[in-house]
């Protein structure tokens, strides 16, 4: 369904051109993929170029045998790829419900927006005509993040760290929304995740370090080497600590 | 006197009126008096020094509204109106002021309405003023209207004006003085475009204790329009006033704003806050990964931002 082939982006900082996504290559067809790694490894610069948010400085996008690489936004979205954002955004003066509807691109009932917040665990009645502005918190944009995500039930959505900025009690709420995901998947999940039990929903698994695909593989194989990593790397803090 | 297409049309954007409405109300068109109704407390008497009216509402009068639209639909048309309202003691209304001018000729149009509120002790009143232009003619709509608003003891004042589309001119002058534990709440709503302008200039003296105030304005300038946003909140008791200048700019569009706050009392409790710049391009990206276009997406942005 999805093909990058060699995939390179560089960008431009104050120290020159910085090399950030290496010559990646993979193709996604599964169910539920997590990409996983390091922070600053290129897990949300590849997630942006997937969507079309940047576009690669070499080598090629394909989504359904499709050519996207120089693709708009707007059109690979219309084609049937959602991007849920790491930071979601906050309007002033747009409402739960006018977003929750432009993203499933039709009229929709009060009922059905309601429907779709309940599933992200956000009390429907009193969220549906809420601005999304200052005044909802990180967590509550999460959520009404995933929500839009389901709205617009896609082939591919690609979630950047859905779990960052929810607290631990509706950490649990998450694992079961993604789970319940799974189950019904119609299309490819992609999230990229540094949390355990979410890496444990997925089929497959991808280690993304320094702009390169580091591993790649079946959970079972992947998640047990990266438990081991983990615990190296708080040796190593306890260390400095 | 009966209304024709235009002025129909006029009244729907002004008033969300689609025929004469039901309670009090006053249509003015073309400088004259289209229709008047009065009620059992809420009187409309014509003045006889200057143009204009006088609205009475009787103390105690709950729930009612009065409707007095403007209209203008002949080109080269200039007129001042005075009007004075008298909100009694302990009243609850809804007044729905607007102007509407229509003009497919070459000469300006120009309305300039000036009105003066007298809310009593404890009364509670929603005002809502609309504008809007439309027509094809090179005249230039004009409207420059001016509010004056006394809030005696506990009143409470929230003001809601809209100016979205088709004025080319406008210079709003709002003065409003508070006096113990009076409320004022003023909410404007602006757009420009093409190569029009607005100017606002709020001034509201706090006078009583435990008074407050929160002026509001969200705006967005588009084409080669310009605006100026002036507010100045004279904190002169224990009181707390709050100002806020909200403004997306758009092309080669040009926003000031110029906030002013003095605490003439140790207890006075003043804020001001002015945000201008574009659209942010997240807000964009964020609508895009929708499906929206760019161009779909600023227009529901905008839309948003002005509701």
């Amino acid at each position: 369904m999805l093909e990058l082939k060699n995939v390179c982006f560089s960008a431009e900082n104050d120290e020159g051109v910085k090399d950030i996504i290496k010559d990646v290559s993979l193709t996604i067809d599964e169910g539920f993929v997590a990409f996983t790694g390091p922070n600053g490894g290129g897990k949300s610069t590849l997630a942006k170029l997937i969507a079309g948010i940047y576009i690669p400085t070499s080598g090629q996008i394909l989504f359904n045998g499709q050519d996207i690489t120089n693709m708009s936004i707007t059109d690979r979205a219309k084609l049937g790829v959602t991007y849920a954002f790491q930071q979601p955004v906050r309007f002033k003066g747009i409402t739960v419900r006018d977003l929750v509807t432009m993203a499933s691109g039709k009229e929709l009932s009060v009922a059905e927006v309601c429907k779709y917040l309940s599933e992200v665990g956000l009390c429907a009645r009193d969220y549906v005509g809420r601005e999304v502005n200052a005044s909802l918190s990180g967590g509550e944009l999460k959520r009404i993040e995933i929500a839009m995500a389901m709205a617009r039930g896609t082939e591919l959505t690609v979630f950047d760290e859905p779990e960052a900025g929810i607290d631990l009690w509706s950490f649990s709420n998450l694992i079961a929304v993604f789970e319940k995901m799974h189950e019904k998947i119609n299309g490819s999940i992609l999230i990229i995740s540094h949390q355990e039990r979410i890496l444990n929903i997925a089929d497959r698994i991808i280690v993304i370090a320094d702009g390169k695909i580091r591993e790649d593989g079946k959970k079972e194989d992947i998640l047990p080497s990266l438990l081991d990593t983990s615990a190296a790397a708080c040796s190593v803090l306890t260390e400095k600590l | 006197m009966a209304l024709d297409s235009i002025q129909k049309q006029l009244l729907e954007q002004v008033a969300d009126l689609h025929e004469v409405p039901s309670g009090a109300y006053n249509i003015r068109a073309n400088g004259e008096s289209a229709g008047r109704n009065t009620t059992a407390n809420i009187d409309i008497v014509t003045k006889t020094d200057k143009p204009g009216i006088d609205i009475i509402i009787k103390p105690g009068t709950k729930k009612e509204s009065v409707h007095i639209p403007v209209l203008l639909s002949e080109s080269g048309l200039k007129e001042t109106v005075y009007n004075d309202f008298y909100i009694g003691d302990d009243a609850d209304v809804t007044i729905v002021a607007g102007c509407g001018i229509h003009n497919d000729g070459d000469e300006a149009s120009e309305h300039s309405g000036i009105h003066t509120f007298y809310v009593g002790k404890n009364a509670k009143l929603k005002y809502v003023e609309k504008h809007y232009g439309d027509g094809d003619g090179n005249g230039q709509r004009l409207m420059n209207p001016t509010t004056v608003v006394n809030v005696d003891e506990g009143g409470y004042v929230e003001m809601e004006t809209v100016q979205i589309k088709g004025v080319d001119s406008t210079y709003r002058t709002t003065t409003a003085v508070l006096k113990d534990k009076a409320t004022l709440i003023i909410g404007e709503k602006i757009m420009t475009h093409g190569s029009q302008s607005a100017t606002t200039d709020f001034s509201v003296d706090m006078d009583g204790i435990d008074c407050a105030a929160h002026v509001v304005s969200r705006s967005v300038a588009k084409d080669k329009s310009h605006q100026l946003f002036i507010s100045n909140i004279n904190g002169n008791n224990r009181c707390n006033g709050h100002t806020e200048c909200d403004a997306i700019v758009m092309d080669d569009a040009t926003v000031s704003a110029v906030p002013k706050v003095n605490a003439n009392h140790v207890e006075a409790s003043l804020i001001h806050e002015a945000a201008i710049g574009k659209i942010a391009g997240e807000q964009l990206i964020k609508l895009m990964t929708l499906g929206l276009t760019e161009a779909e997406a600023e227009e529901q942005i905008v839309n948003g931002f002005l509701r």
